[in-house]
């Protein structure tokens, strides 16, 4: 039985307006999916109808290969879009609650809630009515109420806004900690950066359609464009003479250039070393921001 | 985890919720002291036998024996100035005559009369001030708890709203399953809160030693009126939960639960006001939202046949079934709608449905 969490040509309409068309990608076991878009683009509506939140007008959800059951979401962690918990009661009642919600006994939600109560850094808060805590605190106990019945999948819908820098580290260790135990993990977020850094996979949406899906270095190998750096200890002004290469930057001794097809990379680092010492030489990869700006355009 | 479980998941969280909310707490404390306080005033300000000032021996002893504070004094006049400086309620005097400064001491005269035998025909029937206290009694505390564990329901489910957890939970539990364990919660509370009451109300008149007589006469109809209340609640609370799920605010749930808070009013106060009349009692004692205070109401006046709570009991079981199947549709349909106030006919026509 192979833990893969599929969405598969989900279409869902509100009203007059469709919000998803024909959306389908693969969750894999084990692996980080980022799930990047504009807002609207429908993250969160695809995020609710694999959460049972939601239900699609057509198109189905299948985990280990089969419909997904309330049984099985059961099992799943979610971190919805917009935060809530309660807030006359404490972080650690709250947790303890929600584990048994989800079918943890009582000592196992006790037991789970004490360790990541102190994953996420809230143990000395822990009897406090989240209501008194801190938005960053509130945010790092939703996390820890999306985590708190060890779920064999994570969904998580913007995990990253509003944390400071050492909460998203703590929570990338933790995410990276449960996909190598064989979770799948999709979490949304218009934080590119955070994407590229922490994501194996990616999925494209925009205008509630798929632009593209797979893996990260497969999808950026797809749309890197043959542009190079240079780096040397003189001009570089030659370079616009050099044939086939279009300059797009160029700082004095630095110089980012595309190469026409047909044209040999080589030739222009010859071309370089001629003139005097070459410093740096390397195919430049281009950011998840320019993909997902090239994908969405 | 089944469905059961999870209800009875629900209902121990609010439960324990509501024990350590201070509000819940102080109004409790407040109805128990009240409670205490009118089984236990009445006697103490009654404030304990009559006090007589008493010049002859002969009639002193008449009066020991009918329980009189019997105070011998040397003369007449002593005895009137006792009277006059309020020292003793009564005198009695050479004669004898009694003398008090502006009421009729009739236990003083009761001592010294010889009254004629009397015969009872009806012992057992109402005394008039209980006929009319138990009723309102019964009417009061239906109508308070019902509005009040009510609104706690509402809010209950619209701080879910509001706050946005309801996402998660709605992906954990099924949604009858939350609705079902804030109604039973609800109930606990409400019928735990009346029994602590009731417990102290009914101390406080053995304490106050007046008024356990009335027990027995109340016997039958309090026996029926358990379960009324009861069912009668559980019709209450899913509508107040479908007002909860209406709103997406605290502070719409007034105006959104309005019929509700009319579908308790309305009934407290026909009930309250008619009870003298035979054919409007009849009517009310069958309408679902009056039954749970008329019916108990007629038994305890002792005009209502052994069929009838039968038959009403279960035209009140019936409207709780419908109102639970239609209210739980609506929790459903407005459950998540979390952007403005939800129509009624929105949540019913456009159910979201859930995966």
């Amino acid at each position: 039985m192979i833990n893969l969490l599929r969405v598969e040509g989900v279409s869902r309409s509100f009203g007059d307006r469709r919000a998803l068309t024909d959306v389908s990608f693969d969750v894999p076991a084990g692996r980080m999916t980022g799930f990047v878009g504009a807002n609207g683009a429908g993250k969160t509506t695809t995020m609710r109808i694999i959460l049972g939140v939601l239900a699609p007008d057509s198109g189905t959800v299948t985990w280990r290969g089969a419909p997904l059951t309330r049984q099985a979401r059961r099992r799943f962690g979610y971190l919805p879009e917009e935060r809530g918990l309660y807030p006359k009661m404490s972080v650690r009642d709250q947790l303890v609650y929600l584990g048994r919600l989800h079918g943890l006994t009582a000592e196992q939600a006790r037991a789970n809630t004490t360790d990541l109560v102190d994953r996420v850094g809230l143990t000395e808060r822990a009897g406090d009515l989240v209501e008194t805590l801190s938005l960053g605190n509130q945010q790092r106990a939703q996390i820890a109420a999306a985590l708190v019945h060890d779920p064999d999948v994570l969904v998580l819908d913007e995990p990253f806004s509003g944390l400071d820098p050492a909460a998203v580290d703590t929570l990338v260790t933790v995410l990276r900690e449960r996909a190598a135990a064989g979770v799948p993990v999709l979490f949304s977020s218009h934080q590119l950066d955070v994407v590229e850094r922490l994501c194996d996979d990616l999925v494209v949406i925009a205008g509630g359609a798929v632009r593209a899906a797979g893996p990260r270095d497969e999808l950026r190998a797809a749309y890197t464009q043959p542009r190079y750096e240079l780096v040397v200890d003189g001009d570089l002004g030659w370079l616009r003479d050099q044939p086939g290469t279009t300059l797009v930057d160029l700082d004095g001794a630095r110089a980012v250039f595309d190469l026409a097809p047909g044209h040999d990379d080589q030739r222009v680092l010859h071309a370089a070393l001629d003139r005097g010492p070459v410093r740096a030489f390397r195919p430049v990869a281009p950011s998840l921001a320019e993909i997902f700006r090239e994908l969405t355009q | 985890m089944t469905t059961f479980a999870a209800v009875r998941l629900v209902a121990a969280r609010e439960i324990r919720v509501k024990l350590r909310d201070k509000t819940f707490l102080i109004s409790t404390l407040f109805f128990l002291l009240f409670a205490a306080g009118s089984a236990i005033l009445p006697a103490l300000l009654a404030g304990g036998p009559t006090t007589v000032a008493v010049s002859t021996a002969a009639d002193a002893d008449a009066l020991r024996q009918a329980g009189l504070d019997v105070r011998p004094v040397a003369d007449d006049a002593t005895a009137e100035r006792l009277v006059r400086d309020g020292d003793v309620d009564a005198a009695v005097v050479a004669g004898p005559r009694v003398l008090a400064l502006d009421e009729r001491p009739d236990d003083v005269v009761r001592a010294l009369s010889t009254e004629p035998p009397v015969r009872l025909l009806d012992p057992d029937a109402l005394d008039p001030l209980a006929a009319f206290l138990v009723p309102f009694a019964f009417a009061m505390t239906f109508f308070f708890t019902s509005q009040l564990f009510g609104v706690q329901i509402a809010q209950s489910v619209t701080e879910e709203k509001q706050t946005r957890i309801v996402e998660i939970l709605v992906a954990a539990v099924p949604v009858r399953a939350l609705l079902a364990g804030k109604v039973i919660a609800g109930g606990v509370l409400a019928l735990g809160q009346i029994a602590l009451i009731v417990a102290v109300a009914l101390t406080g008149m053995r304490i106050a030693d007046g008024g356990g007589g009335i027990l027995p006469l109340l016997g039958p109809a309090l026996g029926w009126f358990v379960p009324f209340f009861v069912i009668g609640f559980v019709m209450l609370a899913a509508l107040w939960a479908v007002a909860g799920a209406l709103a997406s605010r605290q502070e719409d749930i007034a105006g959104v639960s309005m019929p509700v808070q009319l579908a308790v009013m309305l009934p407290f106060f026909a009930v309250l006001f008619l009870n003298d009349n035979p054919l409007a009692m009849r009517i009310l004692s069958y309408v679902p939202f009056s039954a749970p205070t008329a019916m108990p109401l007629r038994l305890f006046t002792g005009d209502a046949a052994g069929w009838e709570p039968v038959l009403s009991l279960l035209v009140l079981l019936a409207a709780t079934a419908g109102c639970l199947a239609v209210g739980a549709r609506l929790y459903e349909g407005a459950l998540l709608r979390t952007n403005g106030r939800v129509t009624l006919r929105r949540a019913w026509r456009d159910r979201e449905p859930i995966g």
